[in-house]
């Protein structure tokens, strides 16, 4: 067996910045001020003045680096390991997107500039929103709300808008149960009811059962495709036919956008509206490591509610059209985190067309390469072949009293982060797998090769897992204290 | 598992309990063994008026977040506010010091729709 990759390090401890350093220490030496001091208490009124800062720490550059160093040797992420936590597109970010992010012209940009001098980045905006509407079969964008949710709530405030116009905002909006939490948090923040759309024996939409629930109240029926069990709902034409047929619109969750990119555009299965992550499909950091951005991408029909403003070429020059009386408003300060944008724009760049249809290929491959190898070791509540991501089960472990967590806290200690757990809802005790196309065969090898020892230990030392993990530099963490009893306030 | 006779139960896993036209409310024994450890409950305001199947409030463990729903209409009158700073009684306690509404019924019927104990219990096995 491969050796696998977790191990004790020389790991430090390390405290808060606050209580290393003493008071007085400095980083740096700064120059005496060649202009004379001045009390603020003559010049300023008294409301203004703050008196001495407490508090603030003091230490030296070595003291700050290692603090900053030692936390970072702490932390876990793709670039450090294989990272396949289900519904979250943990894929390899290219450097070569950070080169993009940090040029000078990029990097320097003030977003109040006059678009005469910002038609570089303006461009970047108006051919990435192409690039984007062309990979979901969509007619217009934008690329404004900050995360896959703000792009739901966005999408949802379009098609309120669209029926409001048309005289009736209408009241609900059906989503499956194997929806994303943010499905219903988004409809809810739009003042629709969310009613909650039973799966059928086989994971997919029942549709007879949409029929019935799809009446002239419902706004839309929010779904993923693939669906958050990571199977494909086939039959979403028809799906989309149903929802049309009584006046209601179809809002696709883009996160799953990994799996088809290049094979099928959400835009040809009759979705109306959908949002992308570009900080999952478009290989920008997340998690922790950098803002999201998630793109709404409409068809004509709500395309003048999109926000404003709205990135326009006329006559070869790049400008910003605020003057749009039926947009919902703007959703993010400024043109929302164009950072992100320069990074999913070096991708698709760099990855060209062909490449993004290879990479879909390519996750769904190495989902199904997984599930194969761990189906007899696991469970697999739904059969079949998977799109880019599959779920497995602790139905065996059960048996042992091991359970999805155990079986999650095994696997930090043979050094992989552990896959998402407990999601989606309708899998009693899920594992959800997504390993990406980045990750080569051989570190897959030694994630099942992990897997499978530890549905082992489940049969022959299941105690060794309630322990787990015993190589972290926490042990487990008594989760449901943690929960009651919250101690998130930092107390000298 | 422990579904004792007298209280009425739902599939959602809610059980009822009449008393004079008052029904106390709160989850089974299965309900709270699924759900794990409860770090939180949300409960409506006193005077709500509710209908049956429809949410009256939330449930939350350290795995998940559930709708809690209610077995039959009426108005809240009292909810068990010990479960704020002590939502573990719902682990340890679950038909007692756990329950979590009390309504005034305003439809005695809707009680006969819903599972004796027996049922209930067939009704879990069938799940499994
Ligand atoms: C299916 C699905 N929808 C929506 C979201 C929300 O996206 P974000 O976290 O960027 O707000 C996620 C995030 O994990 C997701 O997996």
């Amino acid at each position: 067996m491969a050796q696998q990759p977790g191990a004790r390090g020389l790991v430090f401890n390390e405290p808060l910045i606050f209580e290393h350093g003493r008071k007085g220490r400095a980083g740096c030496d700064v120059p005496k001020s060649e202009f004379p001091e001045i009390d603020p208490a003559t010049v300023a009124p008294p409301s203004m003045l703050r008196g001495p800062l407490e508090g603030l720490a003091e230490v030296s550059e070595p003291e700050a680096v290692r603090h900053f160093t030692r936390l970072s040797q702490w932390n876990y992420g793709v670039d450090s390991n294989f990272y396949p936590l289900g519904s979250c597109t943990m894929k390899y970010n290219p450097k070569v997107n950070e080169a993009a992010a940090r040029m000078e012209g990029f990097a320097g940009l003030h977003p109040l500039q006059d678009a005469s001098t910002t038609q570089g980045a303006l461009r970047v905006m108006y051919d990435l929103e192409k690039m984007l509407c062309e990979v979901a079969g969509m007619d217009a964008a934008s690329l404004q709300p900050a995360a896959g949710a703000q792009g739901e709530f966005a999408g949802l405030l379009l098609i309120r808008a669209y029926h409001k116009e048309k005289g009736n905002p209408r009241k609900k909006v059906i989503i499956p149960d194997s929806g994303h939490g943010t499905n219903p948090a988004s409809a809810a923040l739009c003042d629709y009811a969310a009613v909650t759309l039973p799966s059928g024996p086989d994971g997919l939409i029942d549709l007879a059962l949409l029929e019935k629930e799809m009446d002239g109240d419902t706004a839309a029926l929010m779904l993923t495709n693939p669906n958050t069990l990571g199977m494909f709902e086939k039959n979403i034409k028809k799906v989309c036919e149903i929802v049309h047929a009584k006046g209601g619109l179809v809002y696709g969750d883009g996160a799953n956008l990994n799996a088809v990119m290049g094979k099928a555009r959400f835009g040809d299965m009759g979705i109306d509206v959908c949002h992308m992550n570009l900080h999952k499909t478009f290989s920008t950091p997340h998690g922790g490591g950098g803002p999201g951005s998630g793109p709404v991408l409409a068809k004509k029909i709500l395309e003048p509610y999109l926000p404003a403003p709205r990135v326009t070429l006329r006559d070869g020059v790049y400008g910003l059209d605020f003057n749009r009386p039926k947009s919902i408003g703007a959703l993010n300060a400024f043109w929302g985190n164009f950072g992100v944008y320069l990074r999913a724009y070096a991708y698709v760049l760099t990855m060209g067309g062909s490449g993004l249809k290879e990479a879909s290929e390519t996750a769904v491959l190495n989902a199904n390469y997984i599930l194969a190898k761990l189906r007899g070791a696991y469970h697999v509540p739904y059969e079949g072949t998977c799109m880019h991501e599959c779920v497995l089960s602790d139905k065996f472990q059960q048996e042992h009293h091991v359970s999805t967590l155990d079986i999650a806290k095994g696997l930090i200690d043979r050094g992989f982060h552990p896959p998402t757990i407990y999601f989606p809802l309708i899998v009693k005790g899920a594992m959800m797998i997504e390993p990406t196309e980045t990750e080569s065969m051989e570190t897959m090898d030694t994630f099942i090769a992990a897997m499978k020892e530890i549905a082992d230990v489940a049969k022959t030392d299941p105690e060794s897992l309630a322990a787990a993990p015993v190589t972290a530099k926490v042990k487990r963490l008594d989760e449901t204290q943690a929960a009651r009893q919250p101690d998130l306030r930092y107390r000298r | 598992m422990e579904y004792p006779d007298g209280l009425h139960y739902t599939k959602d896993h809610e059980w009822a309990l009449e008393e004079e036209g008052v029904v106390t409310i709160g989850i089974t024994d299965y309900a709270q063994s699924e759900l794990g450890d409860v770090v939180f409950v949300e409960l409506p305001e006193e005077g709500t008026v509710i209908k049956a199947g429809e949410p009256f409030g939330v449930v939350e463990s350290v795995k998940s977040v559930s709708d809690l729903y209610t077995p039959v209409s009426g108005e809240v009158l009292e909810i068990n506010g010990d479960l704020e700073s002590e939502p573990e009684l719902v682990n340890s306690s679950c038909y007692d010091a756990g329950w979590m509404i009390k309504i005034a019924v305003s439809n005695k019927k809707e009680l006969g729709e819903l599972l004796s104990a027996d049922q209930y219990a067939d009704y879990i096995k069938s799940l499994k």
